[in-house]
């Protein structure tokens, strides 16, 4: 083990790891509204928006997302679309996981029994009441696991944009095992973030499921 | 004005698909009084029961509430139109229904599940609806339980802090969905109780269940419907002692 090599690259390896997170939460708070976004999109009683909607799911969900960041990267020039590469991944990796955050909520809501939303609109709730009181309260619970999961899987995927030479930790990681010739220091290295990392969002996403599912677990 | 019909159906018609399952219904309920439809499963008991409330969205006929129709305007030709959510809302702010899962939210607690109706549909301030749903839960016997959420209860304790729930918002006519049917046989009695209070203190009710004696003692009127229509209706005494239709006759011995 050379572990001297890190007294010269923890700079570029930390900036690395700074990107990866400013990345990674760009792309999964885009993904989170634009989820939203879809989802409301996809209950649209009308057979046009319902095939958008699908064909947007089944593009997204049907092709890997080294092929769509690439695609964005060096297709978006040709339509007259420029942006930096970190532009691309935090777009690429928002798209690609709006769709999956998408059916997610769309799952959340459909378990919900219909009854509860019946009461609702007997009593005199508006529609936006029974989503913000009734709906979304129970649904956050149940979603939050898929939700984690699903965040966890982006995280590590994030490690693909090194290839559009995004300046993430992946690619920080690469140089530095390049430059010095030792791989497995590096790597061990980036294998410990991105386990971090995932930790942190891991036990984050059971806090929020425990606080929201108190109600549950009270017998 | 004692006799004009509280709420009332006009040859009311709904169809899911190619099955018909009201094939006009007339019914009238009067101010006060305690009307209760009986009749085998698929009768469509419960989808008339949920077109009073426009749950169900009739496709033939008129729902009066008070006079006024629900679920539709019309336009010039006559052609029915939809109402507007917050229309229909309005048309219905006396008229609540009880429902066989009883539909308690289970993120609330008992007491929240009462008085949020109040705050948000009623405007009441916090310090009123807890007061008014205290007054309730009282009288269905559920104070004690204020704090508890619904998971913790039985079944019969849901549902009558679902009927204090509805209570709460001061409704002039009571609509019950086989109230009991989703009910241990042991925890039917302390429902029907409450049902019974209410009834005794003059609410409108209009009840489907299959408890052929509590309907017996309670109804000024029994409703038997038979494939999507009214095949006889009358007083208790007179529907259950002395049936005339044969499809009565029929679906009163299945119950001795």
């Amino acid at each position: 083990m050379e572990l001297s090599i890190f007294i010269e690259y923890w700079p570029l390896l930390l900036s690395g790891l700074i990107f990866t997170l400013k990345v990674c939460s760009s792309s999964l708070i885009m993904g989170l509204l634009l989820g939203i976004f879809l989802y409301l999109f996809s209950t649209i009683k009308n057979r046009l928006t319902f095939m958008i909607y699908r064909a947007y799911l089944t593009i997204f969900r049907g092709t890997p997302l080294l092929v769509q960041v690439y695609l964005i990267f060096y297709g978006g020039p040709l339509l007259g679309i420029t942006l930096s590469a970190a532009e691309v991944g935090i777009l690429g990796m928002g798209l690609y996981v709006a769709a999956y955050f998408s059916e997610i909520y769309r799952s959340g809501f459909n378990s919900l029994p219909k009854g509860q939303i019946e009461a609702a609109q007997n009593l005199g709730f508006s529609k936006r009441q029974i989503l913000t009181h009734i709906q979304l309260p129970q649904i956050l619970g149940l979603i939050v696991p898929s939700l984690t999961n699903q965040s966890i899987i982006l995280i590590k995927e994030s490690a693909i944009l090194s290839i559009i030479s995004v300046p993430e930790i992946t690619y920080a990681a690469v140089k530095m095992a390049s430059e010095t010739y030792s791989v497995v220091e590096p790597y061990i290295f980036l294998a410990g973030a991105y386990w971090v990392i995932n930790f942190v969002v891991s036990r984050f996403g059971n806090w929020v499921e425990l606080k929201s599912t108190h109600y549950l677990a009270t017998n | 004005m004692i006799d004009k019909a509280i709420l009332e159906l006009v040859d009311i018609k709904k169809r899911f698909g190619d099955n018909e399952v009201l094939k006009g219904i007339n019914l009238k309920v009067k101010q006060g009084e305690v009307v209760s439809i009986i009749g085998g499963s698929g009768s469509g008991k419960s989808t008339m029961l949920r077109c009073m409330n426009f749950l169900e969205e009739y496709d033939e006929g008129e729902v009066c509430v008070q006079g006024r129709m629900i679920g539709y305007g019309a336009d010039a030709k006559g052609n029915y139109i939809k109402a507007p959510y917050k229309c229909i809302q309005n048309d219905l702010k006396d008229v609540c229904m009880v429902f066989q899962q009883f539909n308690l939210w289970p993120h609330m607690t008992v007491l929240e599940n009462v008085t949020t109706p109040l705050k948000l549909v009623k405007k009441t301030s916090k310090i009123e609806a807890e007061k008014k749903a205290l007054e309730v839960l009282k009288k269905v016997g559920m104070e004690h339980k204020a704090d508890s959420f619904p998971s913790q209860l039985s079944g019969g304790q849901q549902q009558r802090v679902a009927i204090a729930r509805g209570l709460a918002t001061d409704p002039k006519i009571m609509l019950f969905d086989e109230p009991t049917s989703a009910l241990d046989p042991e925890l039917v009695g302390e429902v029907l109780r409450v049902m019974q209070s209410l009834a005794s203190e003059g609410m409108t009710m209009v009840i489907v269940t299959h408890e052929m004696n509590f309907a017996a003692q309670v109804s000024d009127n029994i409703v038997f419907l038979a494939s999507g229509l009214i095949e006889e209706q009358g007083h208790p005494d007179l529907l259950f002692k002395n049936p005339k239709s044969e499809k009565l006759k029929t679906f009163l011995a299945s119950w001795h």
